[in-house]
């Protein structure tokens, strides 16, 4: 059993004004894959982008490894959902995985031999590498998450935080997505996931973050991921969508 | 090889050669980001703001080119900053602010300029006149180049990450706010630089078009920031050439040999090209029925 080393505490976070998680928290380790699930407008998004720093925390603090995250910094690597991203942007897959390495590189120096051996590194456990010259609006779906799984390994980021990565891909993609989540899980790193497919989460993880506007429970799939908990998120969910008019 | 550098043994067209090398490509190199950053509209209104600053500097201190320099920039930076405080309501998104900023901004400076007593005429600063260019306009489209090319080299990377996606690259720790404006103070620099020679109207077409061109061409941002300063100098000339032959306006000239520049790019790029497109769409179509044929 590992220590527990991502601490959430008390994470309060409102999106545009609007409170939109509240006093949230939980403990995960490192080497799994967490699943977040809830209704639409639970706040799966809202948590994710909290942890990633794109979002301002109202009260709480995030830990990781003892130490404080505030504001920025390279351990959280955020993946935004696909259609956020500008597909047309002048860059390769090689380009897009660079970036992960351009924060660690001073402003006005060249890219080392280190950084070279890095990005070539993430390509080839993406399996990548083969595609590297390509425009990034020329690949699938789910080549282009691993595209973007390629510069969270590149920028030796520690937890990903995927925005619904199964949205839209056809079934030998997912496949290929899950194999890789596997890889990344046994290689240590921290995989949050938001998903709304509840049929496979079984598969996919092995821890579960329940949401809806606060954390309904938390733990290992096998305990949390009951007929009860679920009706809990969902179904008081849509009661409490009529009591407010449906405001959203 | 009379007939191509004929027009350059003029003393005011070798002014104007070089004013087409330097604005060339500071605009050139500069629409890289304002293209991929959506700023074009924002540019556009900056441009037209620079009006009533010119018509302050005018009625404040004649037709020194320091107080037009002046004037101009303070009237842009209202303008953009007033944009950006105005979308903060909300309701109203930063194109409406500006579209209303702008043709206020405008007009104002159109009034202004009427009660200019100095001859000065309003054309001249709608559309330039790059064979007018006088050593100190040159000296001024320097100056910027040598400041502003070199930090938006530095800080290529940096610029890269916002630009691709400018959340992300916040939370990661790149200073957002800070390139935003360094971004807003370098484009409204380059403007000041090319007015003299394109005028108001014009500039947008000298800033946006070569990186257009550029972008339908490659897949790499350096390519399209370094190709796009090398396709404002080649326009830039080149328009200035024809426009001496055929005894046209130069501003007017330079930008149409840039806008066709691009038309041909939209047809025929083989990757992102009308044409290669359509021809491809055909020959699939072709294909599937031939094979659709021999299995039956």
């Amino acid at each position: 059993m590992s220590s527990h080393s991502l601490h959430v505490q008390d994470l309060t976070v409102s999106y545009r004004r609007i409170p939109a998680l509240h006093h949230v928290g939980f403990s995960l380790a490192c080497g799994s894959a967490v699943g977040v699930l809830g209704p639409n407008g639970a706040g799966k998004s809202t948590l994710l982008k909290a942890l990633a720093g794109l979002l301002p925390i109202e009260t709480g603090r995030i830990t990781f490894h003892g130490r404080e995250m505030k504001g920025a910094n390279q351990e959280f690597a955020y993946l935004p959902q696909r259609e956020m991203v500008d597909w047309d942007f002048p860059t390769t897959v090689r380009g897009v995985v660079e970036m992960g390495r351009y924060l660690r590189v001073r402003w006005w120096k060249r890219f080392s031999q280190e950084d070279r051996l890095a990005v070539d590194a993430a390509l080839e456990a993406m399996q990548m590498t083969a595609l590297q010259d390509r425009q990034i609006s020329a690949l699938s779906g789910g080549q282009q998450q691993r595209v973007f799984l390629a510069r969270a390994l590149a920028q030796e980021a520690h937890v990903l935080l995927l925005d619904e990565p199964f949205t839209g891909l056809d079934q030998p993609s997912q496949e290929g997505l899950k194999l890789v989540f596997r890889q990344l899980r046994e290689q240590g790193k921290l995989l949050l996931i938001s998903h709304h497919d509840l049929g496979s989460v079984q598969e996919l993880f092995d821890q579960v973050l329940l949401l809806n506007g606060e954390l309904l429970a938390a733990g290992p799939v096998a305990e949390v991921f009951t007929q009860e908990n679920l009706t809990r998120a969902y179904g008081t969910r849509v009661f409490s969508k009529i009591d407010h008019g449906l405001a959203t | 090889m009379d007939w191509l550098l004929e027009p350059f043994q003029h003393a005011f067209m070798q002014r104007a050669l070089v004013a087409c090398v330097l604005i060339g490509f500071l605009n050139g190199f500069m629409g890289g980001f304002v293209m991929l950053r959506r700023m074009a509209l924002m540019a556009d209104s900056l441009s037209h703001s620079l009006l009533p600053g010119l018509a302050v500097g005018v009625l404040l201190f004649g037709l020194a080119p320091m107080g037009l320099f002046f004037g101009a920039l303070s009237a842009a930076l209202v303008v953009a900053l007033g944009a950006q405080l105005l979308a903060r309501g909300a309701r109203v998104k930063e194109d409406t602010a500006l579209a209303i900023l702008y043709t206020s901004a405008f007009s104002s400076g159109v009034v202004l300029l009427s009660f200019v007593k100095v001859r000065v005429s309003l054309l001249h600063y709608l559309f330039g006149n790059i064979l007018g260019v006088s050593n100190q306009d040159l000296w001024l489209a320097y100056g910027v180049a040598v400041v502003v090319l070199p930090l938006l080299v530095a800080a290529e990377r940096p610029l890269q990450l916002l630009l691709f996606d400018s959340s992300v690259a916040r939370s990661q720790g790149v200073p957002v706010t800070l390139l935003n404006i360094g971004l807003v103070v370098a484009l409204v620099l380059t403007m000041l630089s090319s007015l003299q020679a394109v005028g108001v109207i014009l500039l947008l077409g000298l800033l946006i078009a070569p990186a257009a061109t550029v972008y339908l061409l490659c897949d790499s941002f350096p390519v399209l920031l370094w190709g796009g300063g090398a396709l404002g100098v080649f326009g830039a000339v080149s328009g200035l050439w024809l426009s001496y032959w055929l005894g046209v306006p130069s501003g007017a000239c330079i930008v149409l040999v840039l806008g066709g520049l691009f038309c041909i790019a939209y047809l025929v790029s083989p990757r992102y090209g009308l044409l290669p497109k359509l021809w491809k769409a055909r020959h699939f179509h072709k294909e599937s029925l031939a094979r659709w044929e021999h299995h039956h």
